[in-house]
């Protein structure tokens, strides 16, 4: 602790010791821990006691009868714990009676303090922290705080009750790994006692009756096994694995969702050998007696398991198919079966096994449909994988949400009427669909496929989500529907397919709904994006409605849906699929773009459209759109003027974005990206750098830079610093231009990028010449800026010595403010 | 109580209550798709309908080309259009005593009754139905009136020859009993017979029943009605919405406790969720203006066009329409759009408060004050100086048949660029379109029907809990086109009762009490007796009075005084002689007990049977039977009239006399 600390130290103790002077922000306490922890984590906590006796002044007088704070209390238990953390510091304060004063029935154990949850909180803290040592060990079961922490786990405080699990878990461990030859025996004496105690504890709770205990005991045990994997974990889980089993034999069974965490727990825990301790048996036991509700969670658990005998993962897989194979069943046709499922399994599902109630049955089939996605995508997922038949039921799903399925059964027709226009099944319908679209099915099928997102995007009642994620789906079919491999062409079907959705499109861009029509752009700036280049995709767009409407949308009153059809006008244009508009307002449809972004860019009121508009832009000068190759030096230098005076910091960051374009495009593209990319054959420089810096001085590119160099966003002048170090480091090899070193217009500039730095900036640069750039650009402390910029913006403020006095000062203040009133 | 049904339309009903000794008909909807049938009234000389082929039976007989002509595969009557009237067979109609009118859709046939069938009761419904229902009448007689035509074809009525003819018309029903449309002044001579009420007035029908309106949520001015007496409650549920839309909303809590609730009214369209359908209908328009097409909107002068134009005001400047006009040509178009305004008191609640900021409740006034909403009363006149294309027209009649959009239909039809928009839900579009084919033009469907849905009829029910439900039979069974849907029907229990045209039905509920009031100075005499604890009674001697349905017990005269003199009375002062009151009895007689005592009193040989109802003690020395039945004891013997006045004696020593 450095000196200054040392002797504000007293003064803030006395402070913290006194209710009168209660502390407002508690927030502070926390800062203040923290930084003990760090002292004591580098030195001696008896030191530092030592060192500075107020410390446990502080420590004995919180427990003195008075009305001290809570907070303070709780801080002072948790501080005590840190300290003793040390074995010879633990020893020090033991001596002084302080800790069983402090944490023993004397202490605020018993007294009034104790209603209050951070008190209760800050106690198990202090022990988690002290319970380091064998001497901690003994101080634990001599003052008796294990059966405190047993009552703390049904604390009516959440945090508090799950603290307490976790220092059950922590005291075991701890006096576990004091053991000296290996793993104990099964025998309860060969345990220490504090971890036959805490054993114990869990056995009975295990045996009990009451749902709530055996939760606690669950969990603790989760925790366990998911945090110490040393050998005693398996003598632990062999002695307690009866019980757990036992639990199965109830109806219904307790505590399903933490046995099942702590099933899952054991499962995945590397210190078991999971075939020696039955685990797979209890595994397989589980899955078949939980309902399908609580089972779902365990099965995916199951599956996601490496080395996991087949017949779990085929009993597993089954039970999460289940609800799926009951939604075929009961909409079913004829009687054959759907081959979700094995005919053995697929013979004992009812269509009556879905929960009657609408709102667990919803709950069970979204919850299936979600697990089913995680699955998908992961290398042990199950194989053969069923996707036909899992196509099927999506597919079947979204039927009967939208009404047009046509159950047969009366299962399925009360299905459908549970179902009907269900919102929460559409969404997670459409989005498992979209996931299966990684592989393909049976031609028949994918046209229901596309059948049914038709339905969907067409239908009046599809919500704006249902409707997001249905254009999502579509998309993804789209790319995966090409047959030829290799080509990235829509095949025949798929433009038919387009043919009947465009008019859906169009019809969807005039909804009166903002989300709607926004998602159908970005739905249109995919395709775009991805067939753009295809003939079959730009015959149907321009024989259709959808560019021009697209192009209206940039008027839109909704600023998010202004920002979609700018970038979805980008993209078109980009492929060449503007359409020129006929009007005599619109000369020359491409032209008229370009103004007309450039007009959103300069007078648009909201953010979003004018970052868009920046977007394309730097898309377009990346891509040489033939806008900008005419004359790109205008473009750049318009827009560039345009984007220094936004408001919006993401605009001017995203205008520097481009400058770095042009930059690279002027001066050859920047290796300094990636130091382990290949270098491509560089390109010649566009010309001799003379001539590509004064081109970088038309546009005023400097001016832009510098400015941003002082913005006020944090991130805008760090990028621009990154831009100018970039070019300084391309400038750096030519010699030729190194002359005026302090030439007058050197001397002006600088004078000027002083002034901006103090905040005028008002006067503008003027024309500057390339040598004085790259002048002043050398004689900028560039890398220095670079530093500074990237310190955290309270870098100044943090040290503790700055803590300790704001501390003091808000008392201080209070007290004043105290005086004041007399 | 009987329910007599009249029409086989569930959304335009009419049916005939008789409740105590009431005649009340419900509503008096006037099923106009017959209409469908017949050719467009051209307001402008059309060569293409004038041009039409006649149509000729299979043989060749072509004696009916001149009534019937074929387009496009359809044959149609070539007449002056003839409406369905409600049956009047079924009863006789000038019995009646009210007409309750739900709401001005279902008063279309108010003339044909009040005026053709000795109808000498009276009409109740809100001033706005009134006044709205005489403007769907006004345009419906103008439309009709305006363009006379010299045919009225009869000939394809007979029965033997309309068996021949084609469907729809082979299967037109009734055709013989179809009307022409009434005159205005038949208009106006039933629509005096109406007298206004507002909601939760309490009506009272010759003292034997109330009735009274209630908010249907619906329409301006529409109710519900609750028929009851003192201790019956039948609720007229018709044409009701629980949608947030201009009217007030729906009085839910006055149906609870209902015997009988008579639901008629349901959506038309139960797949078709109204908001889906109005962003339906604006995307569509959107659409076609933006490709420079027109759009025709068939519609009702007064309804869900409201709710439009609001929906409309929202959406035309941020889809960029700003600049399209909007017509709405009726012959009473400018009073509905006044009329709407007036009405503050039947508005909802957001609109009633707007009216006292002051500002006019529906935002349509703006956008006829800027010039972006114009009406006219006919296309003829300012409108042809005014049209400006592309343009969006509302205008009616939506059947397609008469009005200004027959013009518009024929004058657009050709365009592909042009849509027409289908929001009412009255008639099928297809149907509609049929004699305008073959068509370019675009057609879109999006009926908006905010009238009850089946999951909001079912959560309905569960909340007012009647005891019986009776429905037309349409709600019963899921419609024909989906018959797995069993949503699309009404499911309660016990099963709903459902009624067809030229039923009638026996409503399930027996009247079972009546109320009489007693007067204060007699029941001051009374002395109650209390017989079991918490039940008294006492005996009342009075003079029951029964006037205009109602019943007052009064105390009896004074028996009559001797009076020298006058011996001369006028039959009419008779006063009911008063005789002397016998005692009356209360209590059960313990067999057992019975018997010790007539022992006791000396008869013997005493046999007891027991029978289903009681006992029976049998003296047989005395050939005597007394039968001992819960509610009656008998003395049987023979001529012994000392005998049984003995056994009487014995009897009533273990009843009560009160």
């Amino acid at each position: 602790m450095d000196p200054e600390c040392s002797q504000l130290l007293p003064a803030l103790c006395a402070v913290l010791a006194d209710p009168r002077q209660p502390m407002a922000d508690d927030t502070c306490l926390e800062k203040l821990l923290d930084w003990f922890k760090t002292i004591t984590e580098a030195g001696s906590s008896l030191l530092l006691l030592q060192e500075n006796p107020c410390l446990v002044e502080l420590l004995c007088h919180v427990l003195k009868p008075q009305d001290l704070s809570s907070r303070v209390l709780s801080f002072s238990l948790r501080l005590t714990g840190v300290f003793a953390a040390q074995e010879d510091c633990f020893q020090y304060l033991q001596q002084g009676e302080l800790l069983p004063r402090l944490f023993g029935e004397a202490g605020p154990l018993g007294g009034a303090a104790w209603t209050a949850p951070t008190v209760r909180s800050g106690w198990i803290q202090g022990l988690r922290s002290l319970a380091q040592h064998p001497s901690a060990l003994h101080f634990l079961a001599d003052c008796g705080a294990v059966d405190t922490i047993f009552s703390l786990q049904g604390d009516s405080s959440l945090f508090v009750a799950s603290a307490a699990g976790q220092l059950l878990v922590h005291i075991l461990s701890l006096s576990m790994r004091g053991l000296a030859e290996g793993p104990p025996g099964l025998q309860a004496d060969d345990w220490p006692p504090c971890a036959q105690k805490i054993v114990g504890h869990i056995e009975e709770s295990l045996r009990s009756t009451a749902t709530p205990q055996i939760t606690q005991a669950l969990n603790v045990l989760t925790t366990t096994f998911s945090h110490c994997h040393d050998p005693w974990t398996q003598v632990l889980w062999v002695r307690l694995h009866p019980l757990v089993a036992a639990l199965l034999e109830k109806d219904p069974v307790p505590a399903a969702h933490s046995l099942v965490d702590l099933l899952l727990s054991v499962a995945r825990s590397p210190g078991l050998s999971s075939s020696s301790c039955g685990l797979w048996e209890t595994l397989a036991q589980t899955v078949s007696h939980l309902s399908p509700t609580q089972a779902g969670l365990l099965a995916l658990g199951i599956l996601k398991l490496q080395d996991c005998p087949q017949a779990l993962r085929a009993q597993a897989f089954a039970v999460l198919l289940q609800p799926l194979a009951c939604v075929l069943k009961a909409t079913a046709q004829g009687p054959g079966p759907s081959g979700l499922l094995d005919s053995t399994a697929a013979d004992s599902v009812t269509a009556d096994m879905l929960p009657p109630s609408k709102a667990a049955c919803v709950g069970l089939l979204c919850r299936t449909l979600a697990h089913l996605e995680l699955l998908l995508p992961l290398p042990q997922r199950p194989c053969p994988w069923p996707q036909v038949p899992l196509l099927g039921a999506a597919v079947t799903l979204l039927q009967l949400c939208g009404g047009s399925g046509s159950p047969a059964s009366d299962a399925g027709r009360q299905l459908c009427a549970l179902l009907l226009g269900c919102v929460r099944v559409q969404r997670a319908a459409l989005d498992f669909l979209g996931t299966l679209s990684q592989e393909t099915g049976p031609p028949e099928l994918v046209t229901q496929v596309f059948a049914v997102l038709l339905e969907y995007l067409r239908s009046p009642d599809s919500s704006p989500t249902v409707l997001k994620k249905a254009f999502q789906a579509t998309f993804r079919w789209l790319l995966s529907s090409p047959r030829t491999p290799g080509c990235s062409d829509l095949d025949s079907d798929a433009v038919l397919f387009l043919r009947e959705l465009l008019p859906v499109l169009q019809k969807r861009l005039c909804s009166p709904c903002w989300e709607v029509r926004d998602s159908s752009l970005e739905f249109l700036t995919q395709m775009t994006r991805r067939w753009g280049g295809q003939a079959g995709f730009r015959h149907a767009l321009l024989a259709s409605e959808v560019p021009r409407l697209t192009e209206q949308l940039l008027r839109d009153p909704e600023s998010y849906v202004r920002a979609s059809a700018v970038t979805a006008m980008g993209q078109l244009s980009s492929q060449g699929l503007c359409v020129p508009s006929a009007g005599p307002e619109h000369p020359g449809g491409q032209q008229s773009l370009l103004g007309e972004l450039l007009h959103i860019l300069s007078a648009d009121s909201e953010g979003f459209p004018r970052r868009a508009v920046m977007q394309v832009f730097t898309q377009w000068l990346r891509d040489s759109h033939a806008d900008v190759v005419g004359d790109t030096e205008q473009f750049v230098a318009g827009v560039l003027q345009v984007a220094g005076q936004d408001l919006d910091w993401e605009v001017r960051a995203q205008g520097l974005e481009l400058a770095l374009v042009f930059l690279e495009q002027t001066l050859g593209p920047s290796r300094s990206h990636c130091p382990y990319a290949v270098t491509p054959p560089v390109a010649a420089p566009a010309g001799p750098l003379t001539q590509a810096l004064q081109s970088l001085c038309r546009v005023r590119l400097f001016e832009f830079a510098f400015r941003a160099l002082f913005d006020c966003d944090r991130p805008v002048a760090q990028k621009s610093c990154d831009l100018l170090l970039l070019l300084r480091a391309k400038t750096a090899s030519s010699s030729s231009l190194q002359e005026p070193r302090s030439s007058p217009d050197v001397a002006s500039v600088e004078a000027a990028l002083q002034r901006w730095r103090a905040g005028d900036q008002a006067q503008p640069l003027g024309d500057l010449e390339p040598e004085v750039v790259l002048a002043v650009l050398r004689s900028m402390d560039l890398e220095g800026l670079r530093g500074a910029l990237a310190e955290s913006s309270d870098h100044v403020e943090k040290s503790p010595q700055s803590l300790l006095q704001d501390m003091l000062a808000t008392v201080g203040i209070r007290g004043e403010n105290e005086a004041d009133c007399y | 109580m009987e329910l007599y049904c009249l029409s086989g339309h569930p959304t335009l009903p009419c049916n005939v209550l008789k409740f105590k000794s009431t005649t009340i008909m419900l509503d008096c909807g006037l099923d106009m798709t017959s209409t469908l049938n017949f050719l467009p009234l051209p307001l402008v000389q059309s060569p293409r309908l004038s041009n039409l082929p006649g149509w000729s039976l299979k043989d060749g007989s072509a004696f009916l080309d001149k009534e019937l002509k074929e387009c496009s595969g359809h044959v149609f009557v070539d007449s002056v259009p003839e409406f369905c009237l409600p049956e009047t067979e079924l009863i006789d109609l000038s019995t009646v005593d009210v007409i309750l009118i739900s709401n001005y859709h279902c008063m279309m046939a108010l003339p044909y009754i009040t005026e053709h069938t000795g109808f000498t009761g009276t009409v109740y419904a809100t001033e706005p139905t009134v006044q709205i229902g005489r403007l769907l009448m006004e345009e419906l007689v103008n439309f009709i009136e305006r363009v006379p035509k010299a045919q009225s074809a009869s000939l394809w009525k007979n029965k033997d020859i309309q068996r021949l003819l084609p469907s729809p018309l082979k299967d037109a029903v009734e055709v013989s009993t179809w009307r022409r449309c009434y005159t205005m002044q038949e208009v106006n001579s039933a629509l005096s017979k109406i007298q206004l009420v507002g909601y939760s007035q309490k009506i009272e029908l010759f003292g034997a029943v109330q009735v009274t309106p209630l908010s249907s949520g619906y329409a301006l001015g529409s109710s519900n009605w609750i028929i009851q007496s003192h201790y019956e409650k039948v609720s007229y549920v018709s044409g009701s919405s629980l949608l947030t839309t201009h009217p007030q909303p729906m009085d839910q809590a006055s149906l609870k406790n209902s015997d009988v609730l008579i639901l008629t009214g349901l959506t038309q369209i139960p797949t078709a969720n109204p908001d889906g359908m109005v962003g339906e209908f604006c995307s569509n328009l959107a659409l076609t203006v933006r490709n420079g097409g027109n759009v025709l909107v068939p519609c009702y002068p007064s309804g869900v066009i409201y709710d439009l134009l609001e929906c409309l005001y929202q959406y035309i400047d941020s889809a960029g329409l700003s600049n399209i006009p909007f017509y709405f040509i009726s012959p009473v178009a400018n009073s509905s759009l006044e009329f709407s305004q007036i009405f503050a008191e039947w508005l909802c609640h957001n609109k009633q408060t707007k009216v006292y900021l002051p500002e006019p409740p529906f935002p349509h006034a703006e956008l006829i004050q800027t010039n972006k909403l114009k009406h006219y009363p006919s296309l003829h006149g300012d409108f042809s100086s005014d049209f400006r294309q592309p343009c969006v027209v509302f205008t009616g009649h939506p059947s397609l048949r008469f009005g200004d959009v027959v013009h518009f239909m024929e004058l657009w039809g050709k365009s592909s660029l042009n849509t027409v928009i289908f929001t009412e839900p009255d008639f099928s579009y297809l149907e509609a379109l049929a004699p305008y084919q073959p068509l370019a033009m675009k057609c879109i469907y999006c009926p908006i029907d905010t009238r009850l849905n089946f999951i909001q009829v079912s959560k309905l029910l569960k909340e007012v809990q009647p005891l019986h439900v009776v429905c037309p039979e349409q709600y019963t069974q899921p419609p024909p086109a989906q018959s797995h849907r069993m949503d699309l029907m009404i499911d309660c229990q016990p099963p709903a009762m459902s009624y067809r045209r030229a039923e009638v039905l026996a409503l399930p509920f027996k009247r079972r009490y009546e109320k009489i009031e007693i007067m204060p100075e007699l029941a001051d005499a009374l002395v109650p007796m209390e017989i079991k604890p918490g039940i008294s009674l006492a005996t009342v001697s009075a003079v029951l009075h029964t006037k205009d349905n109602k019943h007052v017990l009064q105390p009896p005269p004074r028996p009559a005084q001797p009076s020298g003199g006058k011996k001369r009375k006028r039959a009419s002062e008779d006063i009911p002689d008063c005789k002397v009151l016998k005692p009356l009895l209360s209590g059960s007689i313990p067999v057992e007990q019975f018997v010790q005592t007539l022992e006791k009193h000396g008869f013997s040989d005493i046999k007891v049977e027991d029978t289903a109802k009681g006992h029976i003690v049998l003296l047989q020395e005395a050939e005597t039977l007394i039968q001992i039945e819960e509610d009656s004891t008998h003395i049987i013997c023979d001529n012994d009239e000392m005998l049984r006045v003995r056994l009487r004696d014995l009897v009533l020593k273990f009843l009560q006399k009160f």
